[in-house]
Formats: C-alpha cells, structure tokens, sequence
C-alpha cells in the first residue's frame, strides 16, 4: 500500500518516471536490487546523451537571438529574454498565465483548504517572517523591475512573492477577512484579465494586432502586465500551497 | 588561460556528478522526506548549472520555482498523506518548511 504510493512519488519528483515503478517494497527498506540497477541505467544514459549534447552544441549557436537583437529597440525592453516573453512571443506567456490559473481551479475543485498542513510554528518560525517578508517583497519588486534589462521579470518575482505567502501561511498568520474571497479571486485572475484586456486593445488600434505592443507605449504597457501578472503568480502559488479553496 | 579553462571544466565536471549523484540519491531513497530534501538539493545544484550555461534567467526560474515552490509543495503534499509513509513525519515536514 505505501509502497506503490511511495514509488510513484518519486519519479514525479525526479527525473525519469519508469525505474522502479510499482514494485512492492517496504517503506522504509531500500529499492530491489534490480530496480536500483534499472535506475541506475537510465541515469547513466541521461547523464551521457546530455554530456554529449552539451559537448556538441554548435558554435555559434542557431536560434533566432539575432532576430531578437535586431527588433529588441522595438520592444520597449532591452533585456532579450523579457522582450521574448513580454512582446515578440507574448501568447506563450499568456497561456502560461492561463495555465496557472487552471492549475489553481483544479486544486479548488478538490477541496477546501486545512490551513498550512496543520503546522504548529515555533518561536523563530513566528518571528522571522515579520523580518523577512518586507525584504521579500522588496526584492520581488526589485527583480520585476530590473527584468526590464537584466535578468528577472514577472515569474520570478512572482515566485518570490509565493514564497511570503508560504511563509506567512506556515507562520500562522491568518488571511485578513477582507482578502478571503473575492479579493483572492480577483487577484488570482489579475494577471491573465490585464494581459488579455491590453493585448485586445492592441488589436483596436489602427494597424494593430492583439498583443503587438506599439514601440512608444511598450515599456509601459510591458511593466504594467508584468506587475499584474507578478501579484497573481504569487497568488496562485501561495494558494496552491495552502491547497484547497479558501 | 589554461589553467582557467581547466577550472572552469572542474566545477562543471564537478557540478555534473554532483547533480548525477543527487538525481541517484533521490530517486533511489524510500523515505519520502529524504527524497524531497534531495530534490530541493537537485533543483539548487541545476539553478547553479544553468548560471554555468549562461541562462540566467531559467537559473532564477529554476531556483525559485523548481527547487523553492515545488519543494514546499511537495513537502506540503508529503504532509498531508495518510497514513504518513516515508521516514518523514507531518511535525517534521513543517520544521523542514520553515528553515
């Protein structure tokens, strides 16, 4: 019973699924001697085909990098990968935003919420949350900030705003009562609405298609989703965390 | 010039075994909780890769993403497994969440 929970568990934590899959041990015992034999192969030959893969990357490397450098005064940014994400490729993001979103309904859908796993903070688990989420939320803001020409941008910052919520949640800081419902729910969907409501708009304006930023406005329009979408990722990850509806 | 180059294959040889060696380890171990600890090592050791590929950017992501939010949410998942299986027990998981 544990045991074919147990395996399961960890190859979707890891890297490959098939080694050692549904074999009946003990918890608490090591793997059979064929299933760690078994797994031992496929890491080697992952470990060898990446090896290889990185000893035989071409030089110089093929890829559309120029065509980013030659349009990335367009842009609005001048960070290649933020002028990707955020303009020349901005349906991927988008749908990565979406994507979130439904993850986050469909752990909703399974239940309700049972606090942080029942958690018991100690005393530095209740106090140093006071000292690090300010700092946090500092340098989420700062990362968003600087996506613009180094790397950083919305997910990261996104994530580092996830993990104050997760701090606040294990430290047993409840929810304000005003951020229980609809607030949580408008904030989980902030990021995907600002994104689709300007990307529409985009498409009204004369010449214009959806999600094509005009160069004048694109740094504007670019921080605005990526701050909209920063406050959900950190959202939907915190709440995913707290797993289950409020 | 050399002597740089042949520092800079160290680290990544280094670097290389250690995430074969951590990759081993996780998927290796029946303790639930060993195992997600290790994954959280894995994922910080890959962030450290990928800053060595020069893709910044995916070691941010990886590190705050890979190895910070998806070992809390695998701790978090670890905890709520009933019966407890694994040598990690929910008390445990929590202490394991906060540092």
């Amino acid at each position: 019973m544990s045991a074919q929970r147990a395996t399961p568990r960890h190859g979707g934590g890891g890297v490959q699924a098939p080694a050692g899959a549904a074999r009946p041990v003990p918890a608490d015992t090591a793997l059979p001697r064929a299933a760690r034999v078994l797994l031992a192969l496929v890491l080697l030959a992952v470990f060898g085909g990446l090896a290889l893969a990185v000893l035989a990357l071409a030089q110089p490397a093929p890829g559309l990098a120029a065509a980013v450098a030659g349009r990335i005064d367009d842009s609005g940014v001048s960070h290649p990968v933020t002028a990707v994400l955020l303009n020349f490729r901005g349906y991927d993001t988008l749908l990565e935003l979406v994507v979130l979103v439904l993850a986050l309904v469909g752990t909703w859908s399974v239940g309700r919420a049972r606090g942080c796993a029942g958690n018991a903070p100690g005393p530095l688990l209740r106090q140093l949350p006071r000292l690090l989420a300010p700092l946090m939320v500092l340098v989420a803001g700062y990362l968003l900030w600087a996506g613009a020409h180094a790397p950083g941008g919305a997910f990261q910052a996104g994530s580092l705003l996830g993990g104050v919520g997760i701090l606040l949640c294990l430290s047993g800081q409840p929810l304000p009562g005003w951020a229980q419902a609809l607030v949580l729910r408008l904030a989980v969907v902030l990021g995907v609405a600002v994104f689709a409501a300007l990307g529409a708009a985009a498409a009204l304006l004369p010449g214009g298609a959806p999600l094509d930023w005009p160069p004048a406005q694109a740094k504007t329009l670019i921080l605005t989703i990526e701050l909209a979408a920063m406050l959900s990722i950190g959202v939907v990850l915190a709440a995913l965390f707290a797993g289950g509806r409020p | 010039m050399a002597g740089l180059s042949l520092l800079d294959w160290a680290l990544d040889g280094v670097l290389a075994l250690l995430l074969l060696w951590l990759a081993w380890r996780t998927l290796s171990t029946p303790a639930l909780f060993r195992a997600v600890v290790l994954f959280i090592a894995f994922g910080l050791v890959l962030a450290l890769v990928w800053a060595r590929l020069y893709a910044v950017d995916v070691a941010l992501a990886e590190m705050a993403i890979g190895a910070g939010v998806t070992g809390a949410l695998l701790l978090a998942a670890l905890a709520r497994l009933e019966p407890p299986i694994g040598r990690g027990r929910a008390a445990d998981d929590g202490e394991g969440d906060g540092t």
